[in-house]
């Protein structure tokens, strides 16, 4: 037995042989020796390959959906491309065989694509060495790809025409070492419906080919020859999941309303902007906490105004018009890379983070704003400060917000007018919760930070995770006085940590009150369930 | 010689379906006819070269026609840009 990891893009257990997907069947180069003939032969290829995009395109309309047969119209237009096909004409009269000019064209073209600052047109290089390959197998006679019974299919990566041309109803899984969840095997894996991953850890020999496998989608690993042990728990897990899967599924598109017609917003949480789709998937009825942080983390330099607001941008237009809050960037001693100079604290969690370090930095903040302002110009959004103790603060940075507005305002950049919300996650501001709630729109609990400086424990020490209990009178109370000042005030509240997704707890919350919950995406129909069964 | 700027709105920018049927649309013109961001030129017949400009929304793209019917091509391009992009 031997186990790997990789990253999940879609969930799902799956048990089975594995069929090993070669990418670089050897195809067989050798061509006639006459340019003349191998021109002849390459033009009759893009006639077969067009013929077959059209077929495969045919199929893709009835079964696949918009997105697979868009990718299949694209190629057959790049299949026309002149720059393409001169390069070809120029490798073959050099004395190339048809299909060694085809692949090497591909090759070149694709690397060029590889090479752009742009995500999606990076994504395109697959596309384009897809159909060097469909144009080399068909001049070297190659059969379509097989999958004779259900099996794992494990490959390099995938093109477009591979995961149309496998037998949908034969793939049990998809397993790359390549790709990612932007990739053609993700999108295949989410519209059937089967578990996958993507970058996993293995390496591709012959000798795969027919042995057992196990997936597990959910955790992102695969077991090579699993013992009976392993499949019975996997087996047992795929059943209840899909039992409820199923089960989930009725709430779908249902609003959120309590047995006594009590409305409760169920949000997502997300930590990217892939995480959008997620949500949107997962039918949340918008994003309660969109952490900034991966814009800032695990690079190399301050990311530009543009970049932050191409990025909120594209939450926004993912979202479709529902509300989008989004949280200023949270960074502190903890969470750090090394161009913020951030200094070495004796105890990150009490130090100069959140709310702090934004009002040390307050360029770095006016750019965010300004780029979240920016992106408000294309639907619902909110702001909101993490870790604010003092009213202060919220003062000082409301009034920061103010002058980026009325900078866009001056400069006739379109804008919108967000919400201002703030964190409640520390106990000050808990306590202090009918003061804040004069001085803005919306609360929105932490539950995790407000739990570990309630209880004095730190969350990240496994010692102490006896105290850290966010279930504790005392986080509890804290809770149900937050809900009250804000509706005394006339504003609404919510709750955007681990704890809202608490199914012990939900009853309690929507007795307390609060106006939303936000959970992590895969968890929204689970809580719409619980909030719709209720009585309160 | 006609030339005209268009302002790209969609999301997403110049992606791979609109750079097809622009190609497309191109082709069936004499006349020569270049795309250009601010950054880059293209030939706007070839569907490769269009994609690789990665224009991105907000990017001002300038369309230029030359040729013996290139009041036709700027017309039909203007008009599909307008509707598409």
């Amino acid at each position: 037995m031997k186990q790997g990891k990789g990253i999940p893009a879609f969930a799902g257990i799956a048990v089975g042989k594995v069929c090993l997907l070669q990418r670089n069947r050897p195809i067989d180069t050798t061509g006639s020796g006459d340019p003349q003939q191998e021109q002849e032969s390459f033009a009759r290829a893009c006639k077969e390959a067009d013929a077959q995009l059209e077929q495969l395109a045919e199929h893709a309309r009835k079964d696949l959906g918009e997105e697979q047969v868009m990718i299949l119209e694209v190629q057959q237009m790049m299949l026309q491309d002149q720059d393409f096909l001169d390069n070809v004409t120029v490798k073959i009269r050099k004395g190339a065989s048809a299909a060694q000019a085809a692949l090497d064209a591909g090759k070149e073209c694709s690397a060029e694509f590889a090479a752009l600052d742009d995500e999606y047109m990076k994504a395109r290089a697959a596309d384009i060495q897809d159909i060097a390959r469909r144009l080399a197998a068909i001049l070297s006679n190659q059969d379509a790809i097989s999958l004779p019974e259900p099996a794992i299919v494990l490959a390099e990566d995938l093109g477009p025409s591979e995961t149309i041309q496998l037998p949908r109803e034969n793939i049990l899984a998809l397993v790359t070492k390549q790709g990612s969840t932007n990739s053609h095997t993700a999108i295949l894996a989410r519209t059937l419906n089967i578990p996958s991953l993507v970058q996993t850890e293995i390496e591709l020999s012959p000798e795969l080919a027919g042995r057992q496998m196990a997936v597990d989608g959910f955790t992102g690993t695969y077991t090579l020859d699993p013992d009976e042990q392993t499949i019975k728990a996997l087996n047992a897990c795929r059943n209840a999941q899909s039992q409820k899967v199923r089960e989930l599924e009725a709430w779908r598109g249902k609003p959120s309303v309590t047995q006594s017609g009590k409305t409760v917003r169920i949000y997502a949480n997300i930590g990217n902007v892939e995480d959008a789709k997620a949500a949107m998937c997962g039918d949340a009825e918008g994003i309660g906490l969109l952490r900034s942080e991966f814009l800032y983390l695990g690079r190399e330099d301050y990311p530009n105004e543009q970049e932050l607001y191409t990025a909120y941008r594209s939450v926004v237009d993912t979202m479709q018009g529902k509300p989008v809050i989004v949280r200023t960037i949270d960074i502190g001693a903890d969470k750090r890379a090394d161009y913020l100079g951030l200094k070495e604290e004796e105890n990150p969690a009490l130090g100069e983070r959140g709310i702090r370090f934004c009002l040390g930095r307050e360029d770095v903040f006016c750019t965010g704003l300004r780029a979240i302002y920016r992106a408000a110009a294309g639907g619902p959004v909110s702001i909101m400060f993490p870790m604010i103790a003092s009213a202060w603060e919220v003062e000082k940075a409301r009034s920061i917000c103010e002058s980026v507005e009325a900078e866009l305002t001056a400069q006739g950049i379109a804008h919108g007018k967000p919400e201002i919300g703030v964190m409640i996650e520390t106990p000050a501001a808990a306590i202090c919760s009918e003061q804040l709630a004069q001085m803005v729109d919306f609360f929105s609990v932490g539950t995790n930070d407000l739990t570990q400086y309630l209880l004095a424990a730190d969350r990240q020490n496994a010692a102490v995770m006896p105290y850290c209990d966010p279930h504790h009178p005392a986080v509890l109370n804290m809770l149900a006085y937050i809900a009250e000042s804000a509706h005394k005030a006339g504003i609404w509240a919510g709750i955007c940590g681990e704890l809202a997704a608490d199914p012990q707890l939900t009853e309690r919350f929507l007795k307390m009150g609060f106006d939303e919950l936000s959970v992590a995406p895969g968890e929204v129909l689970a809580l719409r369930k619980r909030v719709c069964e209720s009585e309160v | 010689m006609k030339q005209f700027t268009h302002l790209l709105t969609d999301p997403v920018g110049l992606h791979a379906r609109p750079a097809g049927q622009l190609a497309k649309l191109a082709a069936g013109f004499a006349c020569n006819i270049r795309l250009a961001t601010p950054e880059n030129e293209a030939d706007a017949k070839r569907i490769l070269a269009v994609m690789k400009l990665a224009a991105k929304q907000n990017t001002p793209l300038t369309i230029t026609c030359e040729g013996i019917d290139e009041e036709m091509a700027a017309a039909a391009i203007s008009e599909f840009l307008a509707a598409n992009l």
